[in-house]
């Protein structure tokens, strides 16, 4: 019979947490920012067809960090779990809140009882009719949430793009430049873009617009930025304040 | 290898909650007891398609509404008529539309027009052991194809059989008098304007004839419902748009003081 060492509960958890955030460590960061316009969701994401920004819902957009194959299965569960909950109730009744806290327990379960826990950060943005009334969802490995307001940065370098994104933008406010200034933040502060590689090919953007009924006749919030349109958004200028994101490493 | 969930939502469904899928009744409900929905027409023109359906349903010799809406716009490019039972019908045009819109986000892309056409055909024969009490649901399928850069319509039997129709079809108890006027007058070459004056006239002269299809109220000034589906989306035809056309053919017709 094999011998059975004792490993403490404590040492358990924090062998278990250490795991999950050298597999997140390893990934590039994405920024979700609340502004006038709406939600931009921006991850440094050279591929173009492996997505790490996602529709779930009219109002509800995902954007993860980390494994690919666990956050992709990730956001279909998300998409099932909110088409199901629309069509056995009413599309209103999807919220960003009922979807977080269901994310938050399989990661938890995940993290307490599988194999290995998941090596994957989630953000659920749901947009609102003005920004105070936007949520942002951050939901880590071990299942624990929280409800952010401004913006959210995940990823590796997640705390020092996190300070370049707060001194490269003030927040959502009348003036603060619509999807042009917070794209334009969060593109300075990202490392791999601020390097110096063209904007647009290094960059995944999509945004939840505020009101897309009067803007497209569509009741889907969620909207892609392709190569063309991120481009001008980006030519416009430095960012509002501030020209953050050179202190980066 | 296990194969992950697939992207179609009425598979979801299927597997997990069986219990939400259109028409899980036990039991037979006898069909005279369950408001029908009738006339739904669609005609091909140049670049793309319209579909129109009146605002009627019956219960017997009862009219149960006089506001129903049996046209719906299926997603960006295509358009989905129900006649039938219209408690299944509306519940499989609900289910159609997440159908589509879930394949959309678990994808990335849209189906083919052929795809979503197959995906309603699966539905429709899904409800095939309900259909044979009676409760049966046919719909009618149209949309602008871009692969194709033309509009296409598609029309279903109760086991799910796919039939593509060429130029214009009519579905629903008023459909032999609404194919009757498409035939004469539909002509190749129609623009999408003139494709609403026609889907128009076809109801209104398949009102004239059905007691199960309701024509123009100009008293109540309902309008049949009329999508039009080109290489820009579908868009629903304003009401005003309708009640002129509406309106026209009345006075039209009026005017001739004959009897059609």
């Amino acid at each position: 019979m094999p011998a059975q060492f004792y490993v403490s509960p404590e040492q358990l958890m924090k062998d278990r947490a250490d795991f999950a955030r050298k597999g997140i460590a390893r990934g590039r960061s994405v920024v979700v920012a609340s502004c006038s316009d709406g939600i931009a969701l921006v991850a440094e994401n050279p591929s173009s067809s492996l997505r790490k920004i996602g529709e779930i819902y009219d109002r509800i957009a995902f954007a993860a960090v980390g494994r690919y194959n666990e956050f992709e299965s990730l956001r279909q569960v998300g998409v099932r779990y909110a088409d199901t909950r629309g069509y056995s109730y009413d599309r209103e009744d999807v919220t960003a809140r009922g979807l977080a806290s269901a994310y938050a327990q399989s990661l938890g379960a995940a993290f307490m009882e599988d194999a290995k826990p998941f090596e994957v950060e989630l953000a659920v943005a749901e947009i609102g009719a003005e920004p105070s009334a936007d949520h942002l969802f951050r939901i880590r490995f071990d299942g624990s949430i929280s409800d952010e307001s401004g913006f959210v940065v995940m990823g590796g370098d997640a705390e020092v793009v996190g300070e370049a994104m707060g001194a490269a933008w003030a927040g959502p406010g009348p003036d603060d430049g619509g999807y042009a200034g917070a794209v334009r933040a969060a593109a300075a502060s990202l490392p791999g873009v601020a390097a110096g590689t063209p904007g647009p090919r290094m960059l995944e953007v999509a945004v939840l617009d505020r009101d897309p009924l009067a803007l497209r006749g569509k009741r889907r919030a969620f909207r892609r930025l392709d190569t063309g349109e991120l481009g001008r958004l980006l030519a416009a200028g430095p960012p509002r304040r501030g020209d953050g994101g050179h202190d980066g490493p | 290898m296990e194969v992950p969930a697939g992207p179609s939502f009425f598979e979801h469904l299927a597997r997990e909650r069986p219990e939400l899928l259109p028409g899980q009744r036990t039991g037979t409900v006898p069909e005279a007891a369950v408001p029908h929905a009738t006339t739904i027409v669609a005609l091909a023109h140049d670049g793309g398609v319209v579909m129109a359906g009146d605002r009627r349903a019956t219960i017997g010799n009862v009219i149960a509404s006089r506001h129903m809406e049996k046209v719906y716009a299926a997603d960006h490019f295509s358009v989905l008529g129900i006649a039938g039972s219209a408690g299944i019908a509306m519940d499989i045009a609900r289910l159609f539309q997440v159908e589509l819109e879930h394949y959309e986000k678990i994808e990335g892309t849209l189906l083919s027009l052929d795809g979503k056409a197959n995906r309603l055909a699966a539905m429709i024969r899904a409800n095939l052991a309900h259909a044979l009490q009676g409760m049966s649901v046919v719909p009618l399928f149209a949309g602008y194809d871009p692969r194709r850069n033309r509009g296409r319509i598609f029309s279903f039997d109760i086991t799910g059989g796919r039939y593509e129709e060429l130029e214009h079809h009519a579905i629903g108890s008023g459909s032999v008098f609404a194919r009757g006027a498409l035939k004469k007058l539909w002509r190749p070459g129609l623009d999408a304007d003139e494709a609403v004056d026609t889907a128009v006239q076809a109801l209104f002269d398949a009102a004239d004839d059905d007691s199960s299809t309701g024509g123009p109220d100009l008293i109540r000034r309902l309008w049949p419902v009329v999508y039009t589906v080109d290489a820009r989306g579908a868009a629903r035809v304003p009401g005003e748009r309708l009640a002129a056309a509406a309106e026209a053919v009345s006075a039209r017709r009026a005017a001739d003081g004959r009897e059609a």
